[in-house]
């Protein structure tokens, strides 16, 4: 039991933060803190990625005949250059998100969900 | 095999274009539109020439993206259902472009080119998700074209940035659950290409991460698609967006969240193994069938046309994954004919849309008498649009209806019978509702003193409370948007316009005749092997 939340201690924190990214991205009525649950969910799926990468052993993937001669004995590359792309995707969601924040509390005045329906309405 | 550098051209060209854009704008106004056009057109005969390869060849085009052989680069491959979703997506983008000639540049006055340089990123990622065939290839795509798609749907009516706030929101979660998906195909295959992962993931069949990679990725995918009880972002978006954006949008932006879904399901999961992943499947397909219902029914309870448009875009993507979910050759057929069907009848029926609101400026439906006289020919059009939708031969949809309901009948599944069957009534009750006002309906004049007295107070400002809250000009601003006004006379709509509807219109009865050929050449190869 214990060795099951110690040993696997990385992906139970990630699992905490997709779950707190996804009920801010839903529960929260304000736009904003929506964003802010988004970004946490964009982080922890960059985390889970990179949770992936690391060999028991393993150095850092650059090759070195006198570390080691298989892959076996270097972390995967992969995941990380994967994420870095993750990352420029996030950053350019993000600031779309706020460009589109700053026109909707022009428009509104505000960034609450419910007193923006309720102009709509 | 061929091999073949169009596909790499395909999703180029309009890349290229949408970086030059923002350039070719300095030379003069007269410029930006041309670019866009050489854009989209250069990449339609990229598409058919890479088409026409794979229908006459009856075998894939491939392109090895940098020279890298998979699996360790990225793979370009257009099969059949590429062919057909990248014609579909290059002649919608292209036809919609023309319409658009003039409108968009008097809205936006000198902005325009930033609104076709995003229309470019949006078709670019769209032409990227069917043409790659590398999973993460297919997510960054995918990214590309909802980043392009959010900003596109903010240009419009008060409300669309907030609109497309929400979508934004709802369509990051869809695209990050896949991206979890997608790792943990990799953690478990450690792969990216699509045949690559499908090879290792067939002795894996009854892994636990396989079935929640594959939760994952059609959840993510639903988002995309709007699937029923993901579809909360789709009305608002089109109901504000502005209607060049929702035309091209509604056609092919969620028919590509249902192509990513046919490639989870038979191109990257053996077909022998989804009998383990049966439970995922079917609750897709029930899901579709409360969709085909609720959207209907959603869709009769509106009074703004483009609102009801939309509802019925959540019951039509309804069909086409319960066809998938149906796992039989027929059903599968039956929703990849309605992808391209349902695509030229929506792109159709928003042309109308906006070329109504060109001239006359409104979209209620209660306000729609006599627009039969006013616009013949463009309510001919709708008219025709609407039989296909509700499914009346020789019309494209009364096919993919056809082989939907044989699908649901070798899946021995009757209730989906008679969701579809139900369903096409209730998309005639919606349909007639309208083609009622438009035709039978006198222009009386009550209802004039009525259109009258709606426009006086549409014209003042209407939200009291947040419209004082912000600066006066702003607010003047405001109201300039909140009521749309025709800007082109009575019987004035440019040829410009005219001709996408027409083609649209007339490309309905050409799928509807051709559907035998197209099921004889082009379907047939999609079905996967083993069904």
């Amino acid at each position: 039991m214990l060795h099951d939340i110690l040993g696997w201690y990385n992906y139970w924190l990630i699992a905490v933060l997709i779950l707190v990214g996804i009920y801010g991205m839903m529960a929260k009525r304000n736009l904003l803190k929506k964003l802010m649950g988004m970004n946490i969910l964009q982080v922890s799926i960059i985390l889970f990625f990179l949770t992936l990468s690391p060999k028991e052993e393993g150095s850092m993937p650059v090759f070195d005949a006198e570390l080691a001669s298989t892959a076996a004995g270097y972390a995967n590359p992969l995941p990380q250059a994967l994420m870095l792309t993750a990352i420029v995707v996030g950053v350019a969601t993000t600031g779309l998100a706020l460009a589109l924040l700053v026109r909707v509390h022009r428009t509104f005045g505000t960034l609450e969900e419910d007193d923006i329906m309720e102009d709509l309405r | 095999m061929t091999t073949s550098n169009s596909l790499a051209w395909i999703i180029a060209v309009p890349f290229f274009a949408a970086a030059v854009l923002p350039m070719v704008r300095r030379l003069g106004k007269a410029w930006v539109l041309p670019t866009a056009l050489i854009g989209s057109g250069a990449a339609l005969i990229f598409a058919l020439y890479a088409a026409a390869i794979v229908v006459g060849s009856g075998e894939p085009v491939r392109h090895e993206l940098g020279g890298w052989e998979p699996p360790w680069g990225i793979e370009l491959r257009m099969d059949h259902l590429s062919a057909v979703m990248t014609v579909l997506i290059a002649s919608l983008s292209f036809l919609v472009l023309v319409f658009g000639r003039g409108g968009m540049e008097k809205r936006l006055e000198g902005r325009s080119h930033f609104y076709y340089s995003m229309y470019m990123l949006f078709t670019v990622g769209l032409f990227g998700m069917v043409l790659t065939h590398d999973l993460f290839n297919l997510y960054v795509f995918l990214e590309v074209s909802s980043l392009a798609g959010y900003s596109l749907i903010a240009v419009g009516e008060r409300a669309s940035p907030f609109a497309a706030f929400r979508y934004l929101i709802l369509g990051t979660l869809g695209a990050l659950l896949f991206l979890l998906g997608l790792g943990y195909l990799y953690a478990i295959t450690g792969t990216l290409n699509f045949i690559d992962v499908a090879e290792r993931l067939a002795p894996l069949g009854d892994s636990r991460a396989a079935l929640v990679a594959l939760a994952l990725m059609l959840t993510g995918f639903g988002i995309k698609a709007a699937l029923f009880p993901l579809h909360a972002w789709l009305p608002d978006s089109y109901a504000y967006a502005s209607n060049l954006t929702v035309a091209f949008m509604a056609a092919v932006g969620t028919k590509v969240g249902a192509y990513g879904i046919f490639r989870v399901l038979f191109t990257i999961y053996e077909t022998g193994n989804l009998q383990f992943h049966m439970p995922v499947v079917q609750i897709m397909g029930i899901l579709a069938a409360i969709a085909i219902l609720a959207g209907s029914i959603l869709a009769m309870a509106q009074s703004d046309l483009k609102r009801m448009l939309a509802y019925s875009s959540v019951s039509q993507i309804g069909y086409v994954l319960l066809g998938f979910s149906m796992l039989n050759a027929n059903g599968i057929m039956g929703g990849v004919l309605h992808i391209v069907n349902h695509a030229f009848m929506k792109c159709c029926l928003f042309l109308v849309v906006g070329a109504m609101m060109a001239q006359v400026g409104h979209r209620d439906i209660r306000r729609l008498s006599g627009m039969g006289r006013k616009m013949p020919w463009v309510m001919a059009a709708f008219s025709l649009a609407a039989i296909s939708m509700i499914g009346l031969p020789p019309t494209a949809g009364f096919f993919s209806k056809w082989y939907l309901i044989l699908g649901a009948v070798d899946a021995g599944s009757w209730i989906f019978v008679a969701v579809i069957l139900v369903s096409s009534l209730l998309n005639a009750a919606y349909f007639f509702r309208v083609l009622e006002r438009v035709y039978l309906k006198r222009e009386d004049p009550a209802e004039a003193a009525l259109e009258t007295a709606v426009a006086t107070t549409s014209a003042t400002p209407v939200s009291g409370s947040s419209a004082l809250a912000v600066q006066p000009e702003e607010a003047l601003e405001v109201r300039e948007e909140e009521a749309p006004r025709p800007w082109l006379g009575p019987g004035t709509l440019p040829a410009t316009m005219l001709a996408p509807i027409g083609i649209t219109a007339i490309s309905l009865l050409a799928l509807g005749l051709g559907s035998a050929w197209l099921v004889e050449n082009v379907l047939r190869f999609i079905v996967p092997g083993g069904l």
